[in-house]
């Protein structure tokens, strides 16, 4: 039985990595076929480093998910925090549910309905050209919210309500009592949004099909580039930040790690 | 306290606006193109138009079904396997199993190409080995092998969460009561991680009903699923956004109804558990 | 006459969404006293307290503080500290940093911090923890750090919201020790809010008893316990025999179909009024001696004592007695003139003090979370 359930976990994690396993290979084809290996070559990666398409594609994917993860990390805590003062169950019942939806409805709804609501003040507007980079930093900004603030919110839940006014018992504002007190209880939670809001940026390929115009990001390029017959160059930039994502991945685990170690020491 | 709560209470207000603007208003401009044509007259005619696209709507929901279906009898025994490994070996599967999320979905979905095309990697095999080639690519299973391996990790996550929630006195409780392997399935587990398995199908069906890249890679262009159909639309210029906005919205609605059973179905078996 | 009152509520009412949570409360509190608020849950205790530390704006009245109207003046300008419940420690902070928090605020100079906090470290038995996790602690540690960190902050007045609920039985004995030690070292006056009537009566100097946002009296724990000033105060501090009586005269009252001499007068002539006898004054007699008689309907034997209920003409009372009893023997009793107390009729009369459903009451100690709000 034990044997039984191993086997059927590897033969999952085969199915899930045989792509990427696959194009990690062929990206070091030397032929441009994606599927016949005739030889070892680094010629696909060179490719890409002259590549400014994708160098630029790639600087407007850090900048917006930057960006869009910082600005929706700070507006998410601020609606958290106020999402849960609110006294009223319908209203926040009713707040919520709004916040919901951009996490709920299907990429390609979400991703339309702003383009639609950015074309039509452009039109307002008298814009030659609507979309841009604020449309595609605003897309990702409201798509990022709901999970700022629901990863933000069930720390805020767990401190203690007492806490806050502890502080202003002890002499701190009120303005003191959130930067001293408040904020570093609900810091694990305020930096998962973060880094969940970076990420979902990073990957974003639907919304910002349908926000960005010109200013093209990183999944767009890898949409272009899949829409001919496919070069192994597309598998060695995905390589590429397959192996960065890895290496951030560990970065950061072991930083967490570290972080929790320094804490229990003091 | 009085101060700090309303302070507190207004810091939220620049979400509440954004939310307005960008949440409530696009949803509202879908409804306000869908009943309107090109040139902003409120008409109806879209709507008609709707029954060119029912073949594509039923594609997209019995695809979309299957491959919920698939991707939860794949997951569910998965999640079992995986609760009964050490507290170590779950973490480092569970990572391995988010791991592909991290890579770009049009990729990951791409690199199914080499494997399944007419002269990939599976084909070339079976030719080395004498056999004949299959038709893999370009066909309906490889549509859903696709949306399974896409949304995989999005069914596993909240059921292994709710599995590895179950107290394991439970269990002990449930063996101690004379359930059998499978009572102990049906009557305890199944039931308590019911939520997990919801939205986990919500998880998967939303992207999958709606999704137009699969198909398009996947399908060869045969098939026209309504992500697809919406996307052309939208693609060949601002005359057609009209319609578009009317598949859209359709599609929205469809998704609201399935997340409001799922719901109901999560509602009523919490006040089971109650009662 | 100055400083005599540190705090002092005037005509206080507070309503949470339309509900009453105190209705027209006055009390002085004297400089340096332990005084308790002492009720059950959801009587307003917890609301005056927070009033006090100026998490909770009266609707109406005044709250004066050294003699000055200090109405709408924010927590942080109030020289008052407070104990949490749950003590409110900051998890993100060690044992140090947490004492050392309100004097951070104030800018205290490092070495004159540093002094005071390790001297409030000393005072609270804590010395050598000051590199310790909060969730590293034990309840009675995490509670000696709330102390600490409240009276580092040299506050004229302590406020401590049931500060000892949620430690265990024996430790919160000890604890009522310390607590009471540390006032009387410091000299400061210290309002605690409890639950529980013995902690109140064996800590306070005077005891404030609270119910339904209302003070039902105020007094020293033996005015409280000896002279009630009705029904719901002889229940709640200690057990009562309440009975319906008439005042016959001046130091004559009826009750249970008799006539008894009492101590009390300055009641109308026949005026109704509730009678008070505690279990413990009343003598188990032969039958012939005996003012009342009685049939034993159940024993439960607690060490010190018998605790028997006997059945008077259908109404039960609570007798404690170290005679061995028997279920349904005859007994006698016998009441002294002292141990008779009369209280004038209030709306909680006919409430309390019958044990006819009597089985081991359940204790008001589940209510820790209360008047949240």
């Amino acid at each position: 039985m034990k044997l039984l359930s191993k086997l059927y976990i590897a033969l999952i994690l085969i199915f899930l990595y045989a792509p990427i396993l696959v194009m990690f290979i062929f990206s070091f084809n030397s032929a441009e076929s994606v599927w016949v290996f005739e030889g070892f070559s680094l010629d696909w990666y060179k490719e890409l480093i002259f590549n400014t398409t994708m160098l630029n594609a790639l600087q407007h994917t850090l900048i917006i998910a930057i960006l869009s993860a910082f600005i929706s990390t700070v507006l998410g805590t601020a609606a958290a925090i106020g999402i849960l003062q609110l006294r009223k169950k319908i209203t926040k019942s009713l707040v919520m549910s709004v916040t919901n939806i951009p996490m709920m409805n299907a990429d390609i709804v979400t991703g339309i309905s702003l383009m639609l609501l950015f074309v039509f003040f452009g039109k307002l507007l008298g814009l030659t050209e609507s979309l841009g980079f604020f449309t595609v930093l605003i897309a990702h900004i409201t798509f990022n919210l709901p999970y700022v603030i629901l990863s933000v919110m069930p720390k805020l839940q767990q401190t203690d309500s007492h806490l806050p006014e502890a502080a202003l018992d002890l002499g701190c504002t009120p303005l003191q009592a959130f930067f001293k007190v408040v904020l570093p209880s609900i810091m694990p939670g305020v930096f998962s949004g973060f880094i969940m809001a970076f990420t979902l940026s990073l990957d974003d390929f639907v919304i910002s099909y349908f926000t960005c115009g010109h200013y093209q990001t990183l999944p767009i390029v890898i949409y272009n580039m899949t829409k001919k017959t496919v070069t192994p160059d597309a598998y060695a930039l995905s390589t590429i930040i397959f192996v960065a994502v890895f290496v951030l991945l560990i970065l950061y685990n072991t930083m967490q790690n570290k972080s929790e170690r320094k804490v229990a020491k003091r | 306290m009085k101060n700090s709560a309303l302070g507190r209470r207004i810091i939220a207000c620049p979400y509440y606006v954004w939310a307005a603007i960008f949440i409530i208003v696009p949803l509202i401009m879908i409804v306000y193109y869908s009943v309107t044509n090109p040139s902003g007259n409120i008409t109806l005619d879209n709507f008609l138009l709707l029954k060119k696209y029912g073949k594509a709507f039923l594609l997209s929901i019995t695809y979309a079904l299957i491959s919920t279906i698939v991707t939860f009898f794949i997951a569910y025994p998965l999640s079992y396997a995986m609760t009964k490994l050490k507290m170590s070996s779950q973490r480092l599967i569970l990572m391995m199993v988010i791991f592909p999320m991290w890579m770009n979905f049009l990729i990951r979905t791409y690199s199914w190409i080499s494997i399944l095309a007419n002269t990939g990697i599976i084909n070339s095999f079976l030719v080395s080995l004498g056999l004949e080639p299959l038709k893999l690519i370009n066909t309906p299973g490889a549509i859903i092998l696709g949306m399974v391996y896409d949304f995989l990790p999005y069914m596993v996550l909240p059921i292994y969460t709710a599995m590895s929630k179950i107290d394991r006195s439970l269990l002990e409780a449930s063996d101690d009561l004379g359930c059998n392997g499978w009572q102990k399935l049906k009557k305890v587990i199944f039931p308590l991680t019911l939520p997990g398995v919801v939205s986990g199908i919500t998880m998967v069906f939303v992207p999958s009903v709606s999704t137009f890249y699969i198909s398009q890679k996947l399908g060869g262009n045969k098939t026209m699923l309504i992500g697809d159909a919406i996307e052309y639309l939208f693609n060949i210029g601002p005359d057609h956004y009209n319609v578009a906005s009317t598949l859209s919205l359709v599609l929205m609605v469809l998704i609201l109804i399935s997340m409001a059973i799922m719901n109901r179905f999560t509602d009523e078996t919490d006040e089971g558990v109650i009662i | 006459m100055k400083n005599e009152n540190i705090v002092s509520l005037k005509n206080i009412s507070v309503a949470f969404d339309g509900e009453t949570v105190l209705d027209d409360i006055s009390i002085d509190i004297h400089n340096g006293e332990f005084i308790t608020l002492l009720g059950p849950s959801g009587c307003g205790k917890t609301t005056t307290l927070r009033i006090i530390a100026g998490f909770v704006e009266p609707q109406n009245g005044d709250v004066f503080f050294d003699d000055n109207k200090i109405n709408g003046v924010p927590a942080h300008k109030r020289q008052v500290n407070t104990i949490f419940q749950r003590y409110a420690l900051f998890p993100h902070l060690n044992v140090y940093e947490n004492v050392a928090f309100g004097l951070r605020i104030k800018k205290t100079p490092e070495a004159e911090l540093d002094a005071k906090v390790k001297d409030m470290l000393r005072l609270v038995n804590l010395t050598g923890l000051e590199k310790r996790k909060i969730d590293t602690l034990s309840g009675g540690q995490q509670q000696r750090v709330a102390i600490a960190r409240a009276i580092a902050n040299n506050p004229k007045v302590l406020l401590l919201d049931e500060p000892l609920a949620a430690l265990d039985l024996k430790l919160r004995k000890d604890m009522q020790t310390e607590l009471k030690k540390i006032q009387q070292q410091l000299g400061i006056t210290f309002i605690f809010v409890t639950h529980d009537q013995e902690e109140a009566l064996s800590m306070s100097d005077r005891v404030v008893v609270m119910d339904n946002g209302k003070i039902q009296q105020i007094g020293t724990p033996k005015d409280i316990y000896n002279e009630p000033k009705n029904a719901f105060v002889a229940d709640f501090i200690g057990e009562s025999n309440i009975l319906d009586g008439v005042m016959l005269c001046d130091r004559l009252a009826e009750f249970s179909g008799k006539k008894f001499e009492c101590l009390d007068g300055g009641f109308e002539k026949n005026e109704p009024v509730d009678v008070v006898v505690r279990p413990e004054d009343v003598d188990i007699v032969p039958l012939e001696k005996g003012m009342l008689e009685g049939v034993v309907t159940s024993i439960t034997f607690l060490g010190v004592h018998y605790e028997i209920i006997v059945d008077i003409g259908g109404f039960k009372w609570m007798i404690q007695t170290t005679d061995e009893q028997f279920v349904g023997d005859r007994v006698g009793l016998y009441i002294e003139p002292d141990a008779i107390h009369i209280m004038k009729k209030s709306e909680y009369s006919g409430k309390y003090g019958d044990y006819s459903s009597y089985s081991e009451e359940i204790d008001h100690l589940s209510d820790v979370e209360e008047e949240e709000n």
